[in-house]
């Protein structure tokens, strides 16, 4: 994919830092992991979910509870969209009752889709309290949403795209920031 | 991939590529149907008019179901108690019911075509439950996701449709369905039940169900429509169970696991011995959950999204 201007915000060797980072302040914040679980969301929060709950193992010695979130059922912008969202499975297969519940993303922007993720959770129960961790923020916030954990602040434009890679999916572990051709 | 149909007519035509999006979708939404508030808010605000000219049970329970699941706004109009019986055509009650702002219309009727009439006749996605002695595709989806979960890929599975293959709407859709995937398909009845020119489908033709049986993985038992009776297509309901009825002894004989479907309602003891309905081979009760499942994937899939750029 040669997009014409793009310029780098990580490379692998950042991105595995970053998690790393992260997965300290989960455990800092949390005055440990004894209650907490993952919920990564599809496709991209999904791998780097369970990077962090490998991370949190190596520091806190305990794998946490893991599961993987679909939105799209909960979206409010299926119908504004020229192509139609493709639905994915969610996969919790735990109790949330109680328990501090992180979601994974890997960009947070406009905030709709963790508005989804948190109308989707209710569904499955009451956590004790939601946090949110992203990889990256690039800003435009359009709902009052903010991150527990920040792995980057980006200052973009609105016609600029942030893409995350991760080699689970697409075989390198990267992010980066293209101006994006007008497609949606 | 790109999915842009906007009505579901039949399995006619569909590329093996769509309909394992379409099973795919369906998996996602059966994982919903598990959860403690079953129910998500994908259709909210959407309004689908489910119009039932011909009567039915699972299949209206469980595309109403499906509505509710997805937080549609549903209205059902069955012919007893509606206008058709004061002479209304079906145009005019589609387009009565259009004025009303509707957005998708799933429709059963005893005429085959009738689905793709009102495609022409107003602008709302059209879903068919069962046209005439055309196709009935959400069953057919539904067979399909039920065999699915059981073999993984269904390349080079054998299938046989078991009974009135002539008139069958759920044969129908079963054949397109499973051809396009890949499986062999056989269909088992007397000749009378064998539609005009069946030599021409590809499918395998047998007239003695133990030879079927032996060929099988799968048994697609049909409802013995007790009405064609009436016709002469068959003596006796004796006489059938006798020849083609589909018992555990005859299961038995054969070389390997033999999975039973069928599309309900059972007459038990005629077209299938009443205790096999209920043993290790059948998968039946799969096949009404996973309907829900199913249908919540063509409303979604079908919901009229985007309506410029979709034609078909």
């Amino acid at each position: 994919m040669p997009d014409a201007a793009r310029s780098e915000i990580m490379d692998a060797a950042g991105l595995n830092r970053t998690i790393t980072r992260l997965a300290h302040e989960i455990a800092e914040r949390n005055r440990g992991v004894e209650n907490l679980v993952l919920l990564g969301i599809r496709t991209r929060g999904l791998p780097l979910a369970e990077r962090l709950n490998a991370r949190i193992n190596d520091i806190e010695g305990q794998m946490l509870p893991l599961g993987a979130l679909d939105v799209t059922m909960y979206r409010d912008d299926v119908y504004q969209k020229i192509k139609q969202p493709e639905v994915q499975t969610t996969e919790i297969k735990f109790n949330i009752d109680g328990k501090t519940v992180v979601i994974v993303d890997d960009v947070l922007f406009t905030g709709r889709t963790i508005r989804a993720a948190l109308d989707a959770i209710v569904d499955f129960g009451r956590p004790m309290a939601i946090q949110l961790a992203v990889l990256v923020d690039r800003g435009h916030r359009e709902l009052p949403i903010h991150a527990d954990y920040v792995g980057r602040v980006v200052q973009t434009t609105a016609g600029q795209e942030v893409r995350v890679k991760v080699r689970e999916i697409d075989e390198q572990d990267r992010v980066y920031l293209v101006e994006a051709k007008k497609e949606r | 991939m790109e999915f842009n149909r906007k009505h579901l007519l039949g399995l006619e035509g569909f590329s093996r590529e769509e309909i394992i999006h379409i099973l795919d979708t369906a998996n996602s939404f059966k994982e919903v149907l598990s959860r403690p508030i079953p129910k998500v808010p994908t259709l909210r605000g959407k309004t689908i008019v489910n119009l039932f000219f011909e009567a039915s049970t699972r299949t209206r329970i469980s595309f109403e179901l499906a509505q509710k699941r997805l937080s549609a706004d549903t209205v059902n109009f069955a012919t007893s108690t509606s206008s058709v019986k004061k002479g209304e055509t079906l145009r005019d009650t589609a387009r009565n019911i259009e004025a009303m702002k509707i957005d998708m219309v799933v429709i059963r009727h005893g005429a085959a075509g009738a689905p793709l009439f009102l495609t022409q006749c107003v602008d709302a996605s059209i879903i068919n439950a069962g046209d005439g002695q055309h196709e009935h595709p959400t069953q057919g989806l539904l067979d399909l996701m039920t065999l699915r979960d059981k073999f993984g890929d269904l390349q080079g599975k054998k299938v046989v449709i078991v009974g009135d293959i002539a008139h069958s709407r759920v044969a129908r859709s079963n054949i397109y369905g499973l051809q396009a995937l890949g499986a062999q398909v056989g269909l088992c009845g007397p000749s009378t039940f064998m539609p005009y020119q069946a030599e021409h489908w590809g499918t395998e033709i047998f007239h003695s169900i133990e030879e079927a049986i032996e060929w099988s993985d799968v048994l697609n038992v049909l409802r013995i429509q007790l009405e064609r009776q009436e016709k002469g297509l068959f003596p006796s309901t004796r006489e059938y169970r006798r020849f083609f009825g589909v018992t555990r002894e005859r299961l038995e004989h054969a070389k390997r696991d033999i999975t039973i479907l069928h599309p309900g309602p059972i007459n038990r003891g005629v077209e299938i011995e009443s205790e096999l309905a209920d043993s290790e081979f059948s998968l039946i009760l799969d096949q009404v959950t996973n309907g829900v499942a199913v249908r919540m994937a063509a409303l979604y899939l079908f919901s009229g999204l985007n309506k410029e750029t979709t034609d078909a």
